[in-house]
């Protein structure tokens, strides 16, 4: 008891350090001059949101999905195929994101679910891959070389996400609601459903809960707030490729999840921070990263348990 | 469409069908004694691939390279169990998933390493380069003919050993009821070091037999181990003669679709409509095969009867 006191004040303290570096990081680095840096924090913030959306499923849910970046993919397509026939409607293209994304998750979750194990994994697999080539193939929007958006969305009322620090503040506000969103639905009853169905789905059923439902209801709902951090991703590059959902983005989504902690509120979101820290650090070195990346990896699977949050709880009870 | 270009795209269908059987029958058989995902058997597709076009560019001789990379590919795959995959067994699938695609990484990037970025290519012996004509109606590449034939042996000697002989009767046993084959005195973990050795050398075979046509390239087994995975789905996991089929049908489905389906499309709506749309629908039609195949039987076509 005394452990988990101890534990929960320096996850609060981990917390508030980051939301004030969060809302003063424009500042500073306007201040320090060095407009790259927002960048990077504001693709952590992006990734943050996809993978706190991955986290409801996978940590939570125990639906190990090997297909989110397909939801980044319809998200930032949605900006940038009605951009292409001049629609620069936020609404709109909101709109689309949300319904495109949850059809899709509904579809496909519909047929997933029914499966377990190495077959879900496969199969979302499979279905994220298939959008992938469909886009591959579209030659009007692009193929394989992508669109530039030469205009981001644009709100009647609201944020003009034209200026680069509106866009980083809209990236914040949404990740903020990403993680209340989840945290509200994790401590719900439905929630419980969700993570009982994780640990013993049989049981739950004879107890006569269609858990079925409830999962479907759990994967839509992860999708579509994936496909808003899309959304807010293809208004960020102002581009937008089939490369950003190639199923190693999917591979990265779930080493961030893992690495920070699965099933853990925040996790998620250090675990963004740090995968892409460690990308940019490697990259800087050597053209080869990939290979101490992927080392580490295997390193953290075979060694590492619980991820980040498990070792800063850990830290915080005093053992190695 | 002309009984030629059918033809032509028939074997095209069944030669896609064969390679990606090689690449599959290793997978299934992992994954379904072990019940582990292997994300990296693409990579050994790709090894044997680089392995093959390197020796055939030093020695000049794409038999003698052959005969070199059979075994050196069945001796990484043997060397990657090892070390790394049998760490993995008792993981969730979760571990699984990341470790070999860790392993992925590891595998691209020295690829990049060794071989260099742009990938390595090589041209056939002359012996084998030639055409020949099918029944006076077109001319078809020999070597195509080969690795239909390459595989379709492969396949039934596959079927012999998995059907006929004493190891193969463990394998099935393996991937029925792995606990009960270890209760009754089988050493499992050494069975499945060699399947595991074995699914690799196939792997890399698929990918020496393409390297001529295609090219040794980084991140060619991404591309065809996410399409195994789809046949492996549709066959059930654990069958060798449910890969086979699914090969067949997937690799048909696949190659027919890209060449006829804006034909097809043609008669029901207008032609523009027909030559935009059917590019995208043929990427998806294997996919859609398998939503469909799924949707009536979740355990796939021929799953292994006692799990």
């Amino acid at each position: 008891m005394k452990d988990s006191l101890r534990r929960l004040s320096l996850n609060g303290w981990v917390m508030l350090v980051s939301i004030v570096l969060l809302a003063l990081a424009p500042t500073i680095t306007t201040w320090m001059d060095d407009p790259f840096l927002l960048d990077l924090i504001m693709r952590m913030v992006i990734l943050s949101i996809a993978a706190v959306s991955l986290n409801l499923i996978l940590g939570y849910g125990g639906m190990i999905s090997f297909g989110h970046a397909a939801y980044i993919g319809i998200g930032a397509y949605s900006v940038g195929i009605p951009a292409y026939y001049e629609i620069h409607s936020g609404l709109f293209q909101l709109g689309v994101t949300v319904v495109v994304c949850a059809l899709f998750a509904f579809i496909t979750g519909y047929i997933c679910l029914r499966t377990k194990g190495v077959y879900f994994i496969m199969i979302t697999l499979a279905f994220a891959q298939m959008i992938f080539f469909a886009l591959v193939s579209i030659e009007e929007y692009g193929g394989d070389d992508g669109l530039v958006i030469y205009q981001r969305s644009t709100f009647e009322f609201g944020p003009d996400l034209g200026s680069d620090i509106s866009l980083y503040y809209t990236c914040v506000v949404v990740l903020t609601l990403a993680l209340l969103i989840v945290h509200k639905i994790v401590n719900s009853r439905f929630g419980l459903v969700i993570r009982g169905s994780a640990g013993n789905d049989a049981r739950l059923m004879s107890l006569g809960i269609p858990t079925f439902r409830y999962r479907l209801v759990c994967y839509v709902i992860a999708g579509v707030i994936c496909g808003v951090a899309g959304w807010l991703l293809g208004n960020f590059t102002n581009f937008i490729s089939p490369e950003m959902m190639d199923w190693t983005r999917s591979g990265e989504l779930i080493f961030m999840v893992v690495l920070g902690g699965a099933g853990s509120l925040f996790g998620p979101v250090l675990g963004a921070v740090a995968y892409l820290t460690i990308e940019e650090v490697l990259s800087g070195i050597t053209i080869y990263w990939q290979l101490p990346f992927g080392i580490l990896l295997v390193l953290v699977v075979l060694f590492g348990k619980g991820g980040l949050t498990g070792l800063i709880a850990k830290i915080g009870r005093g053992d190695k | 469409m002309d009984g030629g270009l059918f033809l032509i795209q028939l074997l095209n269908g069944i030669q896609l069908g064969v390679l990606l059987f090689l690449v599959a029958a290793g997978l299934t058989l992992v994954f379904g004694i072990m019940d582990f995902v292997n994300l990296a058997h693409g990579a050994l597709y790709m090894v044997g691939a680089f392995f093959c076009a390197w020796l055939t560019l030093n020695y000049d001789s794409f038999l003698l390279a052959l005969i070199i990379s059979v075994p050196a590919v069945f001796i990484v795959g043997y060397a990657l169990e090892l070390l790394v995959i049998r760490h993995l067994y008792h993981r969730d699938h979760l571990d699984q998933v990341l470790a070999t695609f860790g392993m992925i990484l590891i595998f691209d990037t020295l690829a990049h390493l060794i071989w260099g970025p742009a990938g390595l290519t090589f041209t056939l012996p002359d012996a084998v380069n030639g055409h020949v004509s099918l029944f006076g109606l077109t001319d078809f590449p020999v070597y195509r003919l080969l690795i239909i034939a390459a595989g379709l042996l492969v396949a039934l000697g596959l079927y012999l050993v998995i059907g006929r002989t004493r190891v193969g009767m463990l394998v099935r046993a393996g991937a029925s009821n792995r606990v009960m084959v270890g209760a009754l005195g089988v050493d499992v973990a050494k069975l499945f070091r060699y399947v595991f050795a074995a699914g690799a050398m196939l792997a890399g075979m698929a990918g020496m037999i393409i390297a001529p046509i295609t090219e040794a390239r980084i991140g060619m087994g991404n591309d065809i181990l996410i399409i195994a995975f789809v046949v492996i789905i549709i066959g059930g996991i654990g069958s060798i003669r449910g890969a086979f089929i699914a090969s067949l049908i997937v690799g048909l489905i696949d190659t027919m679709g890209r060449s006829f389906l804006d034909d097809l499309l043609k008669l029901i709506i207008s032609n523009q409509a027909a030559e935009t749309s059917a590019p995208a629908i043929s990427a998806m039609l294997v996919y859609i095969l398998m939503a469909a195949i799924l949707y009536f039987r979740p355990q796939g076509l021929f799953p292994p009867k006692v799990r």
